[in-house]
C-alpha cells in the first residue's frame, strides 16, 4: 500500500506515523519552472485542508501551496529558503515544504493514490 | 450567456522550430510564443549573459516610412531628433499623445529613402493607425508585419555573426547594415533588449527558419524564450510598454528625458510639449526607479510601494527575480521625495510590507559595443 497521496492542486503528502510530510509534485515543479523563492508557515500554526499553507515563486509567478490535509505545522524545510531550486531538483524528496501533525487520517485516505494522480495529470494535459 | 471566443493566436515563421526545440508556448500579444525551452528561464538568462542567445521577436511590428520627409514628419509625433540621424544610424524614441503620455516606444533607423521602425507587438496595429491618421501624407507608410525579426544577444554574438558576415563585429552600436546570412538578405542592426552586445536581424519570413537554424548550429548559441527576455531587460533597467510606460506616464517621469533632444526642447513642437517641458523645468511629481528588496521575496507588478511610515508612495510596474544577481529586483514609480538612491521603502507582497531600497538602474551594467 502506497503511503503517498496526491491532490488535484499538485501537492503530495506522505505519512510518517502521524506526521504528514507535504510538498509539490514533480509535475508541478516542471510546470512552474525555476523556483526562486519559497515562503513557509510558522511552526505551531494550524493549517486547514485546502487552505494556503505556503507560497512558491518561480521566475514567472507566485503560486499558493494548499494544505492537502488539516493539522498543526511541526516542521518546515528551512533549507529551501537559501536553496529554493531544491524544489526543482528533488520535488518529492529534499524539496519537501512542511510537516504537519495529521488531524484526521480519513482526509489522507480520501486523496488520490499514485495511479489515480498519474491518470489525473494525463487527463489534465488534454 | 455565451462567452465570445478569443481570436485565434498567430504564429511566427519559427513556430514549428520552437515546438521542435521543446518550447513551452504561451499567448503573448496575439501570438503563440515560446516562454521558455526545456533548460528554463534562469539557464537561458545566464547563457545569454555568458555566450549568445537567439530570440524570435517576429511578433514585433516593422514599419517602413518612405519619403524624403519621413524624418521630419515623424518628429511631429515623437520628441527625438530624427532629422540629424545619418543613414544607417538608429535611435530609441517615443510616440507621445497630446498630454505627454507614451503611446509606444520604438526604434527608428534612418534608411536611404526614409525610416524603418520597430514597434511593440501589442501596439503595432494601434501605431499603424496613429501614423496613418497623423503623418504627413507625403510619407508612404508600409507595414511589414509579415517579416521575421531575430535577436542574437550576448558577448559571443559578434563573433558568431562574423562567421556569416565578415567584418560585422565592427558595426557600431545603434547602426544598421545589409548582408546575407545563409543566402538570405538580412537587415542587421547592432541593438537589442538585454543590456548585452548583440544584433537584430530583419528578414523575409520564408528565410527565417534557415537563418535561425544556421545561427543555432553555432556552439555558443541557444534559443531563448520570452521569460528570459523579460528578466534580461529588467536587469538592464529597460522599460516594457504596458508595464513600466504607457499613456499615463510621461518620458520625464519614466526617466526617459534623455530621449528628448535639445533641439526639440528648444522648438517645443512635439506632442505633450507643454506638460513635458514644465516637468523638465520643475521636476516630475513621481519617478521611475529601480528597487532592491532587502529579503528574497520577489515583488511583482502592481505591488504597493510604501514609505517607512507606511504611507503609499507608488506602485511596482515590473518585478521578479534577477538571475544574474541571484536576488529579487523591481522597477516602479515613487513620489519624487522617495526617489533618491538608497531611499528606504517597503513593498507589499501578500499583504505584508517588506523592506526595500531604491537602487541604481541598470541593475546589471550594460555591455554594449563601444568600438
Amino acid at each position: 500500500m502506497s503511503l503517498t497521496r496526491y491532490t488535484k492542486d499538485h501537492e503530495w503528502v506522505r505519512l510518517d506515523g502521524d506526521t504528514a510530510v507535504i510538498g509539490i509534485t514533480d509535475y508541478a515543479q516542471e510546470q512552474l519552472g525555476d523556483v526562486v523563492y519559497v515562503e513557509l508557515p510558522e511552526i505551531g500554526r494550524a493549517v486547514e485542508q485546502g487552505k494556503e499553507a505556503a507560497v512558491v515563486e518561480s521566475a514567472k509567478a507566485a503560486s499558493e501551496v494548499y494544505a492537502p490535509v488539516s493539522g498543526e505545522v511541526v516542521a518546515v524545510n528551512d533549507a529551501l529558503l537559501g536553496e529554493p531550486a531544491k524544489v526543482n531538483a528533488d520535488a518529492m524528496g529534499e524539496g519537501w515544504f512542511i510537516k504537519l501533525r495529521l488531524a484526521d487520517p480519513k482526509q489522507f485516505e480520501a486523496l488520490m493514490d499514485e495511479a489515480a494522480y498519474q491518470a489525473f495529470i494525463a487527463e489534465e494535459q488534454h | 450567456m455565451s462567452v465570445p471566443e478569443a481570436a485565434p493566436l498567430r504564429h511566427t515563421p519559427l513556430y514549428e522550430l520552437h515546438r521542435a526545440k521543446g518550447a513551452r508556448m504561451v499567448a503573448f500579444a496575439g501570438y503563440e510564443m515560446p516562454v521558455q525551452y526545456p533548460t528554463g528561464i534562469i539557464a537561458e538568462h545566464l547563457h545569454t549573459r555568458a555566450k549568445a542567445g537567439l530570440f524570435d521577436v517576429s511578433h514585433m511590428g516593422q514599419i517602413r516610412l518612405r519619403g524624403d520627409a519621413a524624418a521630419s514628419a515623424l518628429e511631429a509625433l515623437v520628441p527625438g531628433d530624427l532629422q540629424s540621424l545619418a543613414a544607417g544610424r538608429m535611435r530609441y524614441t517615443l510616440l507621445l499623445d497630446e498630454r505627454g503620455g507614451i503611446l509606444d516606444d520604438l526604434i527608428a533607423t534612418r534608411t536611404d529613402d526614409g525610416l524603418t521602425l520597430v514597434v511593440n507587438a501589442a501596439r503595432k496595429e494601434a501605431d499603424l493607425a496613429h501614423l496613418t491618421a497623423r503623418l504627413d501624407p507625403g510619407v508612404a507608410i508600409v507595414p511589414r508585419f509579415e517579416r521575421a525579426l531575430l535577436a542574437l544577444q550576448g558577448p559571443a554574438a559578434a563573433a558568431v555573426l562574423a562567421r556569416f558576415v565578415a567584418g560585422i563585429e565592427r558595426l557600431p552600436f545603434m547602426s544598421a547594415a545589409e548582408a546575407r546570412i545563409a543566402g538570405a538578405p538580412c537587415g542587421m542592426t547592432r541593438s537589442g533588449y538585454t543590456g548585452e552586445d548583440g544584433f537584430e536581424l530583419s528578414l523575409a519570413a520564408e528565410h527565417a527558419v534557415a537563418v535561425a537554424e544556421a545561427l543555432l548550429d553555432q556552439p555558443e548559441v541557444a534559443p531563448i524564450g520570452l521569460g528570459a527576455r523579460d528578466t534580461l531587460r529588467l536587469e538592464a533597467g529597460l522599460c516594457l510598454w504596458g508595464h513600466d510606460i504607457d499613456e499615463t506616464t510621461t518620458p520625464v517621469e519614466a526617466g526617459l528625458a534623455w530621449t528628448i533632444a535639445k533641439r526639440r526642447r528648444a522648438e517645443g513642437n512635439f506632442p505633450g510639449a507643454p506638460t513635458i517641458l514644465r516637468q523638465l523645468a520643475d521636476g516630475p511629481g513621481r519617478r521611475r526607479v529601480g528597487i532592491r528588496p532587502d529579503g528574497r521575496a520577489p515583488a511583482r507588478e502592481d505591488a504597493a510601494i510604501l514609505d517607512p511610515a507606511g504611507k503609499a508612495v507608488g506602485r511596482v510596474t515590473s518585478g521578479g527575480f534577477g538571475p544574474s544577481l541571484g536576488a529579487p529586483i523591481a522597477m516602479g514609480y515613487v513620489e519624487t521625495a522617495h526617489a533618491a538612491l538608497g531611499s528606504a521603502l517597503a513593498l507589499v507582497v501578500r499583504e505584508v510590507p517588506r523592506p526595500a531600497r531604491v537602487a541604481a538602474l541598470p541593475f546589471v551594467p550594460a555591455r554594449y559595443y563601444r568600438g
